[in-house]
């Protein structure tokens, strides 16, 4: 049985303009764990980590960290939690490492520049510890404001879309740091765009559309119930137009004509993939090679959200 | 109680005072000599004794004042409002820090500097002028309270500002002008009797002469009255910033 960390339960958020951000969304999350929230701009994804960080009121529902409740019990609740928000909201004039300090000052924490030193040292900041926050670049801005979510040593971080606008290098350092971070027993949730960043780091998924959460599962359950498998056939010569006989089968004939692709369910009793390789055949064209691909993460959060839309 | 939060913030404001030395300190100390040199020695030259105090000397309670209600207003109300325009008010939002622990934190430390300041420039008003103080603890609470209650208001209009110019209309439009009407530079007993009527309405009025009877024992009106004023003024700040950051008005949704 996996231990609980945060009990979401029935959260609803209405703000003053009527526009309800979050409707009924209820989750768990386990102590340790990597979770990914999933979800189009204005999803809702913002709001609930707002509301449990308490930047945000919700409108009903209850929130309880590690059993205690985030409204009742805000300091306790507050005390574990590291946020790193979507924006590089940072002071100008401070230096990293008066700025670092003034955050684990601000969680009740007496002051430990051997601790600060360290977490500034994991994020690759120390050499930066007297340089003032405004010359910073914005990948080092980011990297500041990760140092300043573990300034107080928190059971839990947020991340709110940590890898938005960083280049490619950062992004992978970022991934690196939240693994080393989930190694030391930090639970982490992270919102994010980059389906393949979820994809990558994450081991359970949650994707939220229009303030609902659509589904929750682990990540490789999900690509395994959901995704969809794709055969790719390779042609022994090219081919500009598919014999009618193919017409049924919705393939994808590739740019250079030598590939064709066909996109089925592998839980399905009936794949029809025997019948296509028949017709395939039948209609003379010689294969070269074969091979399937799984259906990746984004191809699920497309179709779910889609399947929202309509 | 949350101690290291309130001593970080108060820390992080302090911090502010000694990287803008110049504008915090320096800057008020040398419009206070300006008009210290102008009203004091220049036009307190042509001006006769004012309740047997010398025109000089006589404005020294309400210039020093007019410096604590500006400096207090402004250091708070810039204090809270920084954070909130660069968006940084979110970790203080979202930190285990009560609103009273808040409050604690950005007050004490603009009252802090307006004491700082306030102390230096009665110490440059003897330059100028034959300072007094016949009550000295009287001068030092009311120096106190001011600059707790101002820095309060301030902190006030700091939180309920979502622009800079609605950061500047109240100590501009409203606060500078009751006090150049409350009696620093005169008494109120010179005004007509209409104009003096009038005068009762305005608080600074009272916060003036508070304190010119805790320096030279004279004042256009009984030290308690001033007193109570200024405790009322301070309640009314307290019950109003902690409804205010209780309910998140206009910092949290």
């Amino acid at each position: 049985m996996t231990d609980k960390l945060i009990s979401i339960q029935n959260l609803s958020k209405t703000y003053n303009d009527s526009f309800q951000a979050l409707k009924n969304v209820s989750l768990d999350i386990n102590k340790g764990e990597i979770f990914a929230l999933l979800g189009p701009n204005g999803a809702g994804k913002t709001t609930l980590i707002n509301i449990i960080c308490g930047l945000v009121r919700p409108s009903s529902g209850s929130v309880m960290v590690n059993g205690a409740d985030i409204i009742k019990d805000y300091k306790i609740t507050r005390s574990q939690i590291g946020l790193v928000p979507q924006e590089l909201t940072l002071e100008q004039f401070e230096t990293v490492f008066q700025n670092v300090s003034y955050t684990r000052g601000l969680y009740g924490k007496s002051g430990n520049p051997t601790y600060i030193e360290k977490v500034l040292r994991d994020l690759s900041l120390w050499d930066k510890k007297k340089t003032r926050l405004g010359q910073l670049s914005g990948g080092m801005k980011r990297r500041v404001l990760i140092a300043k979510a573990l300034s107080h040593e928190p059971s839990v971080l947020f991340l709110d879309e940590p890898t938005a606008g960083v280049d490619v290098e950062l992004r992978q350092d970022m991934w690196r740091i939240v693994e080393n971070l989930r190694q030391t027993g930090v639970t982490i949730i992270l919102t994010t765009h980059y389906i393949e960043e979820a994809e990558a780091i994450a081991d359970r998924v949650g994707v939220i559309d229009n303030g609902e959460m659509i589904v929750v599962d682990e990540k490789d359950a999900l690509i395994s119930k959901m995704g969809q498998k794709k055969l790719i056939i390779q042609l022994h010569e090219k081919v500009t137009n598919l014999p009618e006989e193919l017409s049924s089968y919705e393939l994808e004939l590739a740019a250079d004509g030598l590939s064709l692709s066909y996109s089925y369910d592998a839980k399905s009793s009936q794949t029809g993939i025997t019948n296509l390789l028949q017709k395939i055949k039948d209609s003379g064209m010689k294969l070269s090679d074969l091979k399937t691909e799984q259906g990746t993460l984004e191809d699920i959060f497309v179709s779910l959200v889609n399947k929202e839309k309509k | 109680m949350n101690y290291y939060a309130i001593k970080a913030i108060y820390l992080h404001e302090m911090d502010r005072l000694w990287r803008t030395l110049f504008q915090s300190i320096l800057s008020p100390v040398v419009s206070t000599s300006l008009y210290f040199i102008v009203f004091g020695s220049v036009i307190g030259g042509m001006v006769p004794q004012v309740d047997g105090v010398s025109y000089g000397s006589f404005i020294v309670p309400g210039l020093l004042m007019l410096t604590l209600l500006t400096q207090s207003l402004s250091n708070s109300s810039f204090g809270i409002y920084m954070p909130k325009f660069a968006g940084s008010i979110y970790e203080i939002l979202a930190a285990p820090i009560s609103s009273f622990e808040i409050v604690i934190g950005f007050v004490g430390a603009s009252a802090t500097k307006s004491l700082i300041v306030g102390t230096i420039i009665l110490i440059t008003a003897t330059f100028f002028a034959e300072v007094r103080i016949d009550h000295p603890f009287v001068m030092v609470f009311l120096l106190v309270l001011t600059c707790f209650t101002f820095s309060l208001f301030g902190f006030l209009i700091g939180v309920l500002s979502e622009n800079f110019e609605q950061l500047q209309v109240i100590p501009l439009i409203v606060v500078t002008p009751l006090v150049f009407l409350g009696g620093s530079l005169y008494s109120i007993e010179m005004l007509p009797e209409f104009w003096q009527q009038i005068s009762y309405f305005n608080p600074v009025v009272y916060l003036i002469n508070g304190m010119r009877w805790a320096f030279y024992g004279v004042s256009d009106i009984n030290i308690w009255i001033s007193v109570v004023s200024m405790l009322g003024f301070l309640s009314i700040c307290i019950v109003a910033a902690m409804i205010i950051l209780t309910k998140g008005y206009r910092i949290k949704s």
